[in-house]
């Protein structure tokens, strides 16, 4: 398509493609896409388990060399071309349907279970309308003579997760059923789903003035209050002590890496798509920029927040496990109240074993060290940060506060996936051109909505783990250097640079030159032969919550069945091998029938 | 045998242990039994302390006021204590914690279960919402699109706009947010 075709194009198609009513709907959908869950429950994990401070030198520098150059190359693709996460590929070679179908794949499965973890928090954000909050205290059981005893084995906390919201089984091979209460915020999500790309964009573009803004609001709020209480600094000065010996590893720099690429959204086909309703003359390498540092600031932002209040829980631990200790001490020892305080308890201990070593001995006493919580993922939002808001004074508000902007984070991530979804789905004729669009939406989230239920079940989690480990790792990696290659030497990085002077008005600069030519391919090589590999070479493990194990209230290992790996094949190969399966189908197809509408351009690049 | 922990109670509102404390404690202790056990008229007399330690704890027994050589039954004074736990505590402004009895466990109170679970009802609020919304949208786009099937003429009208107004590039190469 020559620059006078795209612009006509863009004339006709006024009244038939959807449109940003402004570039603020169109920034907030992106950052909304691109900030998710993962910025406030995996980014604070990496960051401290690589050496705090020292892992923004990786993540910053792959941030500009991977991340930066990545986004540009989706929104310059998707603005010029003006078609969808599948049919870009198409335009450029029709052979590369593949990557289209592959990345139309991944953000189906990666949509599936995602909604799920939103209808875990709304679940949440339900229960957190009362005072006591349910999981600050253990049910009684049955006759009433004490609690039950899975919940005083391990905490309020986990009991409420594992078994009052999750029901969780001791093994994936046991499915325990569908939960009633997961099923109906299992259709609450999928609905707040609906209601909000009910009509595509537009109404989209007018939901992300909440889902996109909330968050920061909220971030800020617990910031403010987290500040004030004791021990966030302690926190907030863990996370962030550099050591650089983390550096000399590779795996840091490979983790940095592949959190950078996950973190952008990239690959999904989503950014592609939104860009495509942008004007042609849209500046996207600012907007790649603007978006990139945004990004960026709200990982550490976020991280901060976190530790804040992570600090706090893990001081108040200590405090609470040091007066255990004392009252034990003075109880045993007769002594009077005031004796021992926090100061002086390291000499009164060693005075005590030295003078009565073997009463101290007897005692068995629990030692107190502040050691922050190395947590990640689920077991961050629902398990550590819960308890700690139990903590917290007025604690039902800021549950309230604290689940409204998880929801509204993965909300607006879900809105890119949907999209990746729905686009590819259209430029496959799936659905009748009759059909009005709410009857497509409504009729993708209906199906997405039954296909989740397996996440429901007793098992659910394991399931959910299963998708979130293969399903959306490799594959994603696979498309994103795809999509580079394509780009760069398939179509041409020369014809891609006028592009991009004719959208923007001048040639991209030599970072730009050199990034997408050799370093970001590069990247995104090792990245890929890194995963692969050690996904490959480590035993396929599970953890699970076994009330019978002997390892209980710790998580137990156990290994997958048999039968897992062709779910795990299915999961992550078919959408990696998509790429080149159907290139050769299409190959095949076309020396065959030559003239078929499939097989050549649509708006021809040699004509 | 008793334990208190006052100070970690009252911190700086902490009153200092003394022989009119213990009398007070003896006090409540022949209350208890005279309510809650066979209802005979014990004394503080009956009460009777010994091994105190500065730690403020002490081991007590209870005589029977018919004949001040005979000792009541462990478990019955354990039981008119548990009864009057409350009352012992509150004299003292202190709880099951800070108030130790040691061989008698607080009583655990059973926690206020509301009839209806208050997710339901959140949950109901907001699927309430969701729907009407969904409801009204469906509707207002059925309205549309009868709309625009009868009125062919007004819509070429309004797609010659959108074209005028559409893009960023007419006013100014770089699109400013």
């Amino acid at each position: 398509m020559t620059h006078d075709q795209t612009a006509s194009l863009e004339e006709e198609e006024a009244g038939d493609r959807p449109k940003w009513d402004n570039k603020t709907q169109y920034m907030l959908t992106c950052v909304g896409f691109c900030v998710g869950l993962g910025n406030v429950w995996r980014f604070p994990y990496l960051c401290q388990s690589h050496g705090g401070g020292a892992f923004m030198i990786p993540f910053l520098i792959l941030l500009v060399l991977e991340g930066i150059p990545l986004l540009h190359l989706e929104f310059a693709i998707g603005q010029r071309l003006r078609r969808g996460g599948l049919g870009v590929w198409a335009q450029i070679h029709p052979y590369l349907t593949g990557i289209g179908i592959a990345s139309m794949c991944v953000s189906l499965t990666i949509s599936l279970y995602y909604n799920t973890i939103i209808a875990w928090i709304l679940w949440y954000l339900f229960n957190s309308f009362q005072e006591p909050l349910p999981w600050s205290q253990c049910p009684m059981n049955a006759n009433l003579t004490g609690f039950v005893s899975e919940c005083e084995r391990s905490s309020p906390v986990d009991y409420f997760w594992y078994r009052e919201t999750l029901n969780t089984t001791p093994t994936i091979e046991e499915d325990g059923g569908l939960q009633w209460w997961m099923v109906l915020c299992h259709i609450c999500a999928w609905s707040l789903l609906y209601i909000c790309i009910i009509r595509g964009i537009e109404t989209t573009g007018k939901a992300v003035y909440v889902t996109s803004t909330l968050p920061y609001v909220v971030l800020t709020i617990f910031l403010i209050r987290g500040l004030t209480l004791k021990g966030s600094l302690d926190g907030v000065k863990f996370l962030f002590t550099p050591d650089l010996t983390e550096l000399a590893k590779p795996s840091t720099w490979l983790d940095a890496g592949a959190q950078v690429f996950y973190s952008f959204s990239l690959a999904f086909g989503g950014l592609i798509s939104f860009s495509s309703y942008n004007s042609v003359h849209n500046n996207c390498e600012q907007d790649a920029v603007i978006i990139s540092i945004i990004n960026g600031v709200t990982s550490v932002y976020a991280a901060t927040v976190i530790y804040t209040i992570i600090g706090f829980r893990a001081t108040e631990r200590f405090d609470n496990c040091l007066s255990g200790n004392i009252l034990t001490l003075l109880n045993v020892f007769e002594l009077p109240e005031g004796d021992i305080t926090d100061s002086n308890y390291n000499q009164v201990v060693q005075r005590l074993n030295e003078t009565y070593p073997e009463v101290f001995q007897q005692l068995d006493l629990t030692t107190c060290n502040l050691n922050t919580f190395l947590i990640e993922g689920t077991g961050l939002a629902f398990i550590v940060f819960t308890e700690a808001i139990t903590k917290m004074p007025v604690s039902p508000v800021w549950a309230v506060l604290f689940f409204i902007m998880l929801f509204c984070l993965g909300l607006s991530s879900m809105f890119g996936n949907i999209e990746g979804i729905l686009v590819p789905l259209q430029d496959l004729k799936v659905f009748p051109k009759t059909w009005p669009k709410e009857a497509v939406t409504g009729v993708t989230c209906i199906v997405c909505c039954l296909v989740g239920l397996i996440f429901l079940q007793g098992s659910g989690n394991y399931w959910l783990s299963l998708f979130d480990t293969y399903g959306g790792s490799i594959p994603l990696l696979v498309v994103a250097f795809c999509e580079m290659v394509s780009v760069v030497y398939i179509y041409g990085i020369d014809r891609f640079n006028d592009d991009i002077k004719f959208m923007i008005g001048h040639k991209p600069n030599f970072f730009w030159q050199a990034t997408w030519r050799v370093i970001s391919p590069l990247i995104m090589f090792f990245i890929l032969i890194f995963y692969f590999v050690t996904k490959l070479s480590e035993q396929l493990l599970y953890k699970v919550w076994d009330p019978e194990s002997d390892k209980f209230p710790t998580l137990d290992e156990k290994q997958y069945p048999v039968w897992i790996n062709v779910i795990i094949f299915i999961l992550a190969g078919i959408p990696s091998l998509a790429v080149p399966l159907v290139s050769l189908a299409l190959a095949f197809y076309c020396t065959v029938y030559v003239d078929s509408s499939v097989c050549s351009q649509e708006h021809g690049m040699y004509h | 045998k008793y334990l208190f922990s006052i100070n970690s109670a009252l911190g700086d509102q902490a009153y200092v242990w003394n022989e009119n404390e213990m009398f007070l404690f003896r006090a409540t202790l022949a209350f208890a039994m005279r309510t809650y056990s066979d209802g005979q008229e014990y004394d503080v007399a009956n009460v009777v302390v010994c091994d105190e330690t500065p730690r403020v704890s002490f081991w007590f027994v209870v005589t029977s006021p018919l004949d001040a050589s005979l000792l009541v039954d462990k478990r019955r004074v354990e039981e008119a204590v548990r009864k009057s736990r409350s009352r012992i505590n509150s004299a003292f402004l202190l709880t099951d914690d800070t108030l130790e009895f040691i061989g008698i466990p607080p009583t655990l109170e059973a926690p206020v279960a509301p009839d209806t679970p208050p997710w339901l009802i959140a949950f109901g609020v907001v699927m309430g919402g969701v729907g009407a919304g969904i409801v009204v949208l469906l509707v207002s786009s059925v309205k549309r699109d009868g709309e625009e099937e009868t009125g062919g003429k007004t819509e070429n009208e309004a797609a010659s706009d959108a074209i005028y107004n559409m893009s960023f590039s007419d006013d100014e190469p770089v699109t400013q947010m």
